[in-house]
This record gives C-alpha cells, structure tokens and sequence, in this order.
C-alpha cells in the first residue's frame, strides 16, 4: 500500500485544519474592530481609523448564501483542474457577525441545481489537487441541510 | 465641482476589433494614424502621448505610451502611461486632459491597443501567492465570468430578472453593431439562439459573455483655443470620472476573495458602480434626464442592466422593464450601446474606454452610419476596472 498523502493547506495561514470544524482566517482590528479577509497585518482598510494592530481571528463558519454560479469549462493555470473537468459550484456567503461576503468552492457533488440565496451554507474542507506526497486542501461551502 | 472649461475632441480613430494575432503596437499605430487623420492634426504637432498599458489580469506585460510612440517616430514628446484594468484608456483620457486644462499641453494623442489570447483571460505564469489576482484562479478557479455570473444570479433575486432577459440585451447589442465597420461580430442573434447556447458560469451562457480582443483605439485631444482653429464645431469631453469604492465596498469585487466588513462603518449611501456616473454628472453639472445615448460596459448581458440603474436610466429593478420595452433600442427613449458594445466587439482592455468614447465622438458629430442616434448632443461611457477602478465619460456636441 503507497503511503498516505500528506493533507497540507494550499495556502498557508488561511484556513484552520480543524476538519470536524474548519474555519477561514481573518484578521480584526483592535481599534475599530472591522475584520478583513484575506489578513491585514499591517493597516486597518476602514479609512477613518488609524488602527495598526489586528488580531488574528477565525470567522464565522456559518453563513447564508448570498449569491452563486459555477464553472462549467475548467478554468484556466493556475488552476489544477481535474481530469476529466468536473463543474462545480462557487458560492458567495455572507457572514452575520462579520459583516461581509466571502468566496469559495462548493463541495463536490452540490451543483446549483441545489442552492438558492438565502440558504445557510457551512465551512468544509476538500482536496484542491493533489500530487504525489501531498494532497492540498482548499475551504469550501456546504449546505447545512 | 462643475468646470467650465472643456477639451476637445478632435479625432477619433479604430482598427477593427478582431483575433488578427499580431503586435498591439501595430493597432494602436493604426488607431492612432486614423485619429490624427480625423483630426487633420500632424503627428509632429502632438506634445504629450498617453498610453493606456496593455497587460495580462493586472500585472504589466507592455509599456505603452513610448511603445507607440516610438512605432509613430520618436518626436519627443512628453509621455504618461497608465493602468486601470478595464478603466485603463478612461485614465489616460484623464491625463491628456488634466494636462491641457492646466496648460501644459497643447495637443495630445491619447491611445490604447490589446493582443489578447484565446479563451479566459488568466493570469501570466510563476506562481504568485500575494497576489490575490493570481490566488482567485488557483484557489477558487474563479475567472472573470465566475463574478459575472454571481452578479447576474443576484439581479435574478432581487428584481426577478430572467435569462430570457439577459438573451435581449444580447440580441438588442447584436442588431446594433451590425453596420459598425469595427465591430468583430456582425451577426444577428435571436433570443432562441442565444438561450440555446452553452452555460459557462450558471446563469449565464456563452452568448451573453463578452469574448477576449485584439483591437486598438485612439482620441486626439486639445484646449478650446487650438480646436477653434481647426474646426468649426468641436464635439468635447465634459467630465471624466475614475473614481474608486467608499470603504465600506459591500458587493464582491473582481478580483477579491472578500467584500469589506461592514462592522465598523456603514456602507456609503451610493454604491460603488452608482457612484462612477455620478462623479461625471457632478463634473458636468449634467444628469441622467440629459443624456441621448450611453455606452456601457456589458461584460455580460445581465451586468447592462445593472448599467442601466447605476447610470441612474431607471429605479433599480426597472432595467428589465426597459429592455423589454426597447427604450434602450436604437429608436427608443435612450438607446445604450448603439456601438453594438462588447457583445459585438469582444474586450481589448486597454483600448474599450477608448473605444467608447470613439462612438460617442462619431455618434455626436452624425457620423455613425446605420446606427445613428438621431440629434444626439449628450452621451455617457462607463465601466469599471478590477482592483477597484472607474471610468466614466461624458461627452457634448
């Protein structure tokens, strides 16, 4: 039997590997206390405020479904898209607390078909690609029902 | 602030959009030869070049200014390059125009010219991971038509927008851009075929996705005093907007993962695509009420309805209403994109802001044949670059 694939973010600081409760990575300044996603480190982006320490903080992992689509041709390197091309869905979720939208895949096997604005989607993690030692994980959306 | 003082335009040239695979230097020569044609302006006359860069998704590939310029004959004039992704040709317009306003030019080509590849735009290679431009594609794989797709599938919940909608923008742009010689596609598309073709990015179909061009386009400008002398009835450019967002931005912007968090501040009364036309009317001390033709940028069939409300032609949620009244029909109350727009012509990015105000040039002096709007004194460009970037132009006989 190979051994197994290392499971390894394929980014590095963006997402929790916390896989019974993944959560996106952010940052919140101390000052005025607007989050940003992906990290600020250096400069809060609200313009009326100075602030230049930011926690790290991990967002919400719930949220309601803005808006989506999908990708039904394989996009473009540097994407690594599976062969053959699998569509998938992208979804836009708003989160209450933080007060903005954020990105990110669907998982796989949930096309449009399945969504609709409003729902309440949840933060997943799935392989993006793998290669021989390692298989990169990615954070996706998911229905909660 | 309203200004009084206007610039001229005195020419306005094109090459043909098109995949012709060749140098953009020789479109951008091409346009720029025409408009000096248009303008019965000699190269050696002309003291400032700006050049709008011909990039790939955000990073330079090209400089452009000098490119043509050198390809036109070294002069020594001054020269300024620029970027904005899309808004790209709307900076340089600003340029040229905020140096002769000053008084530090008197004659200015502005130019911009694309060779684009086949299929998505995609970042150029390496691998980049600050570069959220180059991230959005490898993370999520989510290129251009992924954020037009969100758009269109907000527009359906929120106003009961339906594909057979979006088909009508496609087919009203295609009537138009058949008699414009630079348009790349001459074809007319019925609802039927449109709704027949392929999905790309769930709801939208290949044919209501704008392609990729290889095009050039190109403006001469000059202060009042210098176009009198030429001609006796200038067409001139009356405001210029490339504003960028109110922090909080609440609506996902290419190439971002994230809009900005609404925690702290509330999100400004006028979204950002609203607020690109309204820097224009402000210049202008113009409105909505006053145009007789805009050109906007229809990336895709849906986001020319978002156009038709951040341009403030209706309510938001009224914009199906006009295209399926034909208000924005040749013909009609306020036609948009008589030029046939994207739908005809593909996207060369930084020659489009060019290129629209190219058609309102022709279109005020009477010149655009078989797609003329009849009497037009007043019209409007928009767009909007990734990253952040508007581009707005108004423009009067």
């Amino acid at each position: 039997m190979p051994p197994a694939r290392k499971r390894v973010p394929a980014v590095e600081g963006w997402f929790t590997l916390d896989e019974a409760a993944p959560a996106l990575l952010g940052t919140r300044c101390k000052a005025c206390g607007t989050y940003h996603f992906p990290k600020e480190h250096f400069f809060c982006r609200n313009p009326s405020c100075a602030g230049s320490e930011l926690d790290e903080v991990p967002l919400s992992n719930r949220g309601r479904l803005w808006s989506f689509t999908d990708n039904r041709y394989a996009p473009p390197p540097p994407y690594v898209a599976s062969e053959p091309f699998q569509p998938y869905a992208i979804a836009a979720v708003e989160l209450a607390r933080e007060k903005l939208v954020v990105l990110g895949q669907v998982v796989a096997g949930t096309g449009t078909d399945r969504l609709s604005t409003g729902m309440e989607m949840e933060l997943a993690l799935e392989p993006l690609y793998r290669d021989d030692s390692s298989e990169y994980l990615v954070w996706k959306w998911r229905p909660t029902s | 602030m309203t200004r009084t003082q206007e610039v001229a335009i005195l020419g306005a040239g094109m090459h043909p959009w098109g995949k012709w695979g060749r140098n953009f230097v020789e479109y951008g020569v091409h346009a720029a030869r025409a408009a000096l044609a248009d303008a019965g302006v000699d190269w050696s006359e002309v003291d400032f070049v700006a050049g709008g860069d011909t990039m790939r998704n955000g990073y330079p590939g090209y400089v452009a200014g000098a490119s043509v310029a050198q390809a036109l004959g070294w002069t020594g004039a001054q020269v300024a390059s620029t970027y904005g992704a899309c808004a790209t040709g709307a900076q340089a317009i600003d340029v040229a125009r905020a140096r002769i306003l000053a008084g530090l030019s008197r004659v200015a080509l502005v130019v911009g010219a694309d060779t684009t590849p086949k299929g998505f735009f995609a970042p150029t290679g390496g691998e980049r991971k600050q570069d959220p431009d180059w991230l959005r594609f490898h993370l999520l794989g989510a290129t251009n038509p992924v954020y037009f797709g969100l758009y269109a599938r907000r527009r359906m919940e929120l106003y009961g927008a339906t594909p057979h909608d979006f088909a009508l923008v496609k087919v009203k742009n295609s009537r138009h851009g058949l008699a414009n010689p630079n348009a790349r596609y001459k074809k007319l598309y019925g609802v039927d075929e449109v709704m027949a073709s392929p999905i790309v990015s769930d709801p939208l179909r290949l044919l209501d996705i704008c392609a990729t061009s290889d095009g050039g386009a190109a403006l001469v400008l000059a202060g009042a005093d210098f176009a009198r002398r030429r001609t006796s009835r200038p067409v001139s450019i009356a405001a210029v907007s490339t504003v960028t967002p109110r922090f909080p931005n609440t609506v996902i912007e290419m190439p971002n993962f994230a809009t900005d968090s609404a925690v702290a501040v509330a999100p400004p009364d006028t979204p950002f695509r609203d607020s690109i036309a309204r820097g224009a009317y402000e210049q202008a001390g113009l409105g909505p009420e006053d145009l007789d033709l805009a050109e906007v940028y229809d990336l895709s069939s849906a986001l020319e309805l978002d156009w038709y409300e951040n341009i403030g032609l209706c309510k938001p949620g009224d914009a199906e209403k006009l295209i399926r009244d034909g208000a924005t029909s040749l013909g009609g109350r306020i036609p948009v994109n008589p030029s046939g727009g994207l739908a005809c012509f593909g996207e060369a990015v930084p020659a489009q802001a060019i290129a629209q105000v190219c058609e309102l040039t022709w279109q005020l002096r009477g010149q655009a044949a078989g797609r003329q709007v009849e009497g037009a004194r007043i019209g409007l460009t928009v767009n909007q670059g990734l990253f952040g970037h508007g581009s707005s132009v108004i423009v009067k006989a």
